[in-house]
């Protein structure tokens, strides 16, 4: 075959990725965020605040879900600690308020800061090890994070601390439950479409490459380990905004929130959800949260059958809810 | 003489009492096919895992270019123009044929800390790509998973993953393995067209695929190399078809 045929054939191996995917994935995608953007107006409308808080939360936490994504779903590292991040982003929210610096444009870049710092310190460790030795030592430093936290008497110790005012933006009143979904959801889109294009990025490709084989990335030529590091610390930055906005939905910070059943839940949402996908952590986030309200109504032992769930999930659909609605699809 | 590129001196590895390298010397010259046989055991994955820095030798030190290697990280190797392929087909399956070849590009052309623009978008990364697939004669499968490819054309996607990184070394472990007749033959064909302004290591079975490629052959028992020629030398070699084509 001649050069030019080649040339001219080039271009159909050139496509840019699609945000949302194809095919079913696509509509899936769509409707979940239309869904999550028209019930809490719905709801505010109506005059329910309650469900618009609940939105909210779902909203916040499927950042850090979307984070936790970043390097579990795409980049295979498990990670068993990343509700320390969520904690420390909640901190660098409360412990500025406590002295009185009440600026949202110190609050979110701190959190953000500081969770990327104790990303990048106990990544560089933790990435030198792998499999179970890596689940196990992640939940290691997130429950040093969390006695930590705990023992800090000045902020509240054990009964945690009450944030007596909501992050200051000056131009944006958060404290207005409308605005401050509102706000949110505008920052878990955010996050989606940063993980969208650093997954489909030339950083990206490393990444997966890594998760894929990643014995043969270095024999190619990468130093996986600081790609897999670089990776760890956007992900703990990120998760550490949602921290942030965390602490501000609650009014209230606590140690609780880094506990290691915190980082379970996180991981299920995603590996419920689907991990690897756009569609995998918010839907995962979701069902998580709406199992709890519901399941806890009945029974103190909710976590019984999302237990079972989870079991289930693992054990027969491949892919999570994500992969398994594909597959339908297909068939 | 032609250029030597790879150089091994003294080489020593043992694993509890077993020596699995022993005192080896080796060269691999610009323009050349330097095979290593030998039986099952013999310690070729152990020997060529040294070349690699996969593993650390007790004693003796490899040269490339005339530096001292021995002890330099895997992934600074690639960079300096080494390549391999690996016995067992290594390469990232649920990624596309084109996606694997293009990393192995994207490897030798600037840093890939790029956050921003897909790398299925980059006219180069494919381009060059594109062409390592067309060499091996797998374009026709470009998009198509890793996954879904036969072993045969794994392990063509294997040379071009090589390949791709444009290495001026290439270690190729047994990429012969599993493969039919004719899967053989074309890739006997296809390897021949590749010295040409390279050194090839190449480690093999296939006794027909070695002495039609070989510029030189270097027999390896229990760990010691007993003996270096041209095929012609090695074949009429006593002491190898002693220890090794089992005739007395």
């Amino acid at each position: 075959m001649s050069a030019q045929k080649k040339a001219a054939n080039l271009d159909e191996y050139l496509k840019a990725p699609s945000l949302f995917g194809f095919g079913i994935g696509r509509i899936m995608t769509i409707v979940l965020m239309v869904l999550l953007f028209i019930l809490p107006l719905i709801a505010w409308y109506m005059g329910n605040k309650f469900y618009l808080d609940f939105s909210s939360r779902i909203v916040c936490l499927a950042i850090a879900a979307v984070s936790l994504n970043l390097i579990l779903g795409f980049g295979g590292m498990v990670s068993f600690g990343h509700a320390a991040f969520v904690g420390i982003g909640a901190y660098a929210v409360g412990i500025p308020s406590h002295h009185g610096y009440e600026s949202a444009w110190l609050h979110f870049p701190l959190a953000m800061i500081a969770a990327a710092f104790f990303a990048l310190v106990t990544g560089a460790i933790s990435l030198r090890t792998k499999g179970v030795y890596f689940i196990m030592i992640t939940m290691a430093f997130a429950q040093m994070a969390y006695y930590f936290f705990l023992s800090l008497e000045e902020y509240g110790g054990d009964d945690g601390m009450t944030l007596w005012s909501r992050s200051d933006f000056g131009f944006l009143n958060i404290t207005d439950k409308l605005t401050f979904f509102l706000l949110s959801y505008a920052l878990l889109a955010l996050c989606i479409y940063l993980v969208f294009r650093i997954v489909n990025s030339r950083f990206g490709m490393v990444v997966r490459g890594c998760n894929s084989n990643e014995a043969r990335m270095k024999s190619l030529g990468y130093n996986t380990y600081a790609y897999r590091l670089t990776a760890y610390v956007i992900s703990g930055a990120m998760c550490g905004l949602a921290g942030a906005l965390m602490a501000n939905l609650q009014d209230f910070i606590t140690a609780d929130t880094m506990t290691w059943t915190r980082s379970g839940e996180l991981m299920f949402m995603v590996i419920l959800g689907g991990a690897g996908s756009v569609f995998g952590p918010i839907f995962g986030t979701g069902v998580f949260l709406l199992f709890e309200e519901i399941l806890s109504a009945y029974t103190i032992y909710w976590h019984l059958p999302f237990g079972v769930l989870l079991i289930l999930s693992v054990l027969f659909i491949k892919g999570g809810v994500n992969g398994l609605i594909q597959r339908a699809w297909k068939t | 003489m032609t250029e030597m590129l790879l150089q091994v001196k003294g080489l020593k590895k043992s694993f509890g009492g077993v020596i699995a390298t022993d005192d080896v010397a080796l060269d691999v010259r610009l323009n050349e096919v330097h095979a290593i046989i030998g039986p099952n055991g013999a310690g070729k994955t152990t020997l060529i895992s040294q070349l690699f820095g996969e593993q650390l030798p007790d004693a003796g030190s490899v040269f490339f270019k005339g530096k001292d290697i021995t002890k330099l990280p895997i992934y600074k190797r690639a960079d300096i123009g080494l390549a391999r392929s690996f016995q067992v087909t290594s390469v990232f399956l649920d990624f596309s044929v084109l996606d694997n070849v293009a990393l192995a590009v994207q490897a030798h052309s600037g840093h890939s800390f790029k956050f921003w623009k897909p790398a299925s978008t980059e006219i180069q990364l494919r381009g060059d790509a594109m062409q390592a697939l067309v060499q091996v004669g797998l374009d026709e499968r470009a998009s198509s998973k890793a996954s879904e490819l036969s072993h045969g054309e794994r392990r063509q996607l294997e040379i071009a993953m090589a390949l791709a990184t444009d290495p001026v070394f290439l270690l190729l472990d047994e990429p012969m393995a599993g493969m039919g007749i004719e899967e053989s033959a074309f890739m006997v064909g296809l390897l021949k067209g590749l010295k040409k302004g390279r050194a090839i290591l190449l480690v093999e079975h296939d006794m027909n695929a070695v002495f039609e490629l070989a510029d030189r052959i270097s027999v390896l028992v229990y760990g010691r190399i007993i003996a270096t020629g041209t095929p012609d030398e090695i074949r009429e070699n006593a002491q190898v078809r002693e220890a090794y084509l089992g005739e007395a």
